[in-house]
């Protein structure tokens, strides 16, 4: 069963948070939402997970039993051991103590945890916590998994057993959503929802998203003056220079065409709808 | 420096509680020690028994106030009469003199009684010839008027009061800091399950603390325990489903434990002042009263000394009883919907939701 939201709205007062969003999230996939801060990827799967109402729209979802969830939070108790958050999680979910204890041996070996089990989850480091709520939303082998930035803060080898934990839910059949900043790793998500300011940017695969930039992404050693400067974003140590369709490449400081990835696909469609909205203005 | 002041005005600005804490408590704390921080007895009702008990009654006069007059009653009357706790103080008409009975559960009151008595013992003689000598009194329930025996069992009452409302506010605004009350809230526990799961192990810890003290009380400070001890059982479970009740209330709207611990004191400290626990409830000026009576401790206060001190029975304290189930019900109700409420807002606002559950 597909899984997912449509025409998803919720306001916190006269704030919106999230206007007319649809996502299906269906098994065996990983989907990433990914956006800047505010853009709303919190509000989502907060609503995905049961633990937000929405203000109007429909939500698809399993019973609760059967959802996974890593709260933007790390979700466990600071003043329990890892083995006790462990065993109130699959006590909660009803998961049968030897069941649950080979699952555990499983995920927490995968993750660096096996030797950290009498410790206090207060003690962990940022990272081991996160990775400790990762454990625990998917130690009832969940139909819908539902991560809020997983990987925020951790090691890159730590972030990429993750990755192996979160792949390997979803190839078991798993409906995979998570939330992240980092968009290189969203792009190792079969689909990407692009939020901005609570509206879907962009969707699809994250080649589709790249493919559907209108016109050119170039890279410049500094940044364009005039009205490029519009359409220049700093990326590392150069600068991001996109040219919409027929704007020729202006003079000057040397640009080089190249291929842009989602990063740049991403920033591309917000920079479009601003302009798009800044033109309507002036209509 | 400036910048420091400027900062933490700007924050005391925002910080609602705090801001109405520093206005209200000198309010309330200036309301407490003036109207009702007072040992002083005005008033003593009594009952009058025996032949000559019109006499008597009519010659009697204030601070006592004659409540009711019995010429066919007796000492067993007498004695029912202060061990219900319906008056503090009973006299006897004998052919000897009078005799009183005072209840020494009521320790001020008791003090007053025998400072009243002797001016009452030196103005008599001039007046009729029927009580020419000084009244010979009792005192029962609290012989040696000991300060302990109505401590105990006052301290028990409050322990319930600390244990129900402060660490049970924490203990459930601790998940909400930790962002644990919405991982509870997805996950498939009822909400009513995790309602009882979080208070049963504080009601439990204070029910232990409950009976250490009277142990202690009635081992250590020859406190008596004459009543049931169902009865104060009975009574102490009422009292924990409101102070339980109170403390989940005060953490459902409490965003951290510094709210939950300032809203805490804002409900104990009238509590502790107003409930007859120190400060004898007739001492104080009928508007502050008033509020000693609405609040909860004043009625298990009185269970617990009444059960302890004065072997009451559940007949005599039923209205205490009544009180507390009824103040419970609409307590504990509201802190179950306001706890429902946070748990499954999915659930309970989403009407427009279309949730799938095979």
């Amino acid at each position: 069963m597909t899984f997912g939201v449509r025409g998803l709205t919720v306001r916190f007062g006269p704030q919106v948070a999230l206007e007319d969003v649809t996502l299906e999230v269906p098994p065996g996939r990983v989907t990433a939402v990914v956006g800047g801060d505010g853009a709303g990827k919190t509000t989502l799967l907060r609503v995905l997970a049961g633990a937000l109402a929405p203000t109007a729209g429909e939500v698809r979802r399993p019973g609760p039993e059967r959802i996974g969830h890593l709260p933007a939070s790390s979700g466990t108790y600071p003043d329990l051991t890892v083995r006790e958050n462990l065993a109130f999680v699959a006590a909660a979910y009803g998961v049968p103590a030897t069941a649950a204890r080979e699952r555990a041996d499983e995920l927490l070996s995968r993750t660096g945890l096996a030797g950290a089990l009498d410790r206090l989850a207060g003690e962990l480091s940022g990272g081991m916590r996160r990775k400790l709520g990762v454990v625990c939303a998917m130690l009832h082998r969940p139909e819908l998994l539902v991560l809020d930035e997983p990987t925020t803060g951790i090691d890159p080898v730590s972030r990429a057993d993750l990755w192996w934990l979160i792949a390997r839910a979803a190839a078991e059949g798993a409906a995979v959503v998570l939330s992240t900043s980092y968009l290189d790793e969203a792009e190792r998500a079969a689909w990407v929802l692009a939020l901005d300011a609570g509206r879907t940017l962009a969707e699809g695969t994250a080649e589709d998203i790249v493919a559907a930039v209108p016109g050119a992404v170039c890279r410049a050693a500094e940044r364009p003056s005039g009205d490029l400067a519009r359409y220049a974003w700093r990326r590392g140590a150069t600068w991001r220079v996109w040219l919409p369709e027929g704007v020729a490449p202006p003079a000057g400081p040397a640009l080089e065409l190249l291929r842009p990835d989602l990063a740049d696909a991403v920033t591309v469609a917000a920079l479009a709808r601003e302009l798009a909205h800044a033109g309507g203005d002036r209509r | 420096m400036w910048a420091m002041i400027v900062k933490e005005f700007r924050q005391l600005r925002r910080d609602h509680r705090t801001l109405a804490m520093m206005i209200f408590l000198p309010i309330v704390l200036l309301v407490v020690f003036g109207y009702a921080a007072s040992f002083d007895v005005p008033k003593i009702p009594v009952n009058v028994y025996g032949r000559g008990a019109e006499e008597l009654a009519a010659a009697l006069r204030p601070p006592f106030e004659v409540r009711e007059v019995d010429p066919d009653g007796w000492a067993s009357e007498a004695e029912t009469a202060l061990r219900d706790g319906e008056v503090p103080v009973a006299f006897l008409a004998t052919f000897e003199g009078p005799h009183v009975l005072i209840d020494g559960s009521e320790l001020f009151t008791a003090k007053a009684t025998q400072g009243a008595l002797a001016e009452l013992a030196q103005s008599v003689p001039g007046a009729p010839s029927t009580y020419p000598r000084m009244p010979s009194v009792e005192i029962l329930f609290n012989e040696g008027l000991e300060t302990s025996a109505i401590m105990v069992p006052g301290l028990a009452a409050m322990i319930l009061l600390f244990v129900g409302t402060v660490i049970t506010s924490l203990g459930v605004v601790r998940e909400r800091q930790a962002g644990t009350l919405e991982q509870l809230a997805v996950m498939p526990l009822r909400p009513w399950d995790v309602f009882l799961g979080k208070v049963a192990p504080y009601f439990l810890v204070a029910s232990v603390d409950m009976v250490v003290v009277v142990l202690a009380g009635v081992l250590l400070f020859d406190v008596p325990f004459r009543g049931q001890v169902a009865v104060l059982a009975l009574g102490a479970v009422l009292f924990l489903f409101v102070t339980l009740g109170l403390g989940v209330l005060i953490s459902s709207v409490s965003q951290n434990q510094g709210q939950a611990i300032q809203l805490a004191l804002m409900a104990l400290l009238p509590q502790v002042m107003l409930s007859g626990l120190i400060f004898p409830l007739s001492s104080m000026a009928a508007g502050v009263r008033w509020i000693g009576y609405v609040l909860p401790l004043t009625y298990f206060v009185r269970i617990s000394r009444g059960v302890m001190l004065r072997g009451a029975p559940l007949g005599a304290l039923w209205p205490s009883f009544a009180y507390l189930a009824v103040i419970g019900a609409v307590v504990f109700g509201l802190a179950t919907l306001r706890f429902h409420r946070s748990l499954a807002p999915a659930r309970t606002r989403g009407e427009r939701e279309a949730v799938s559950a095979r």
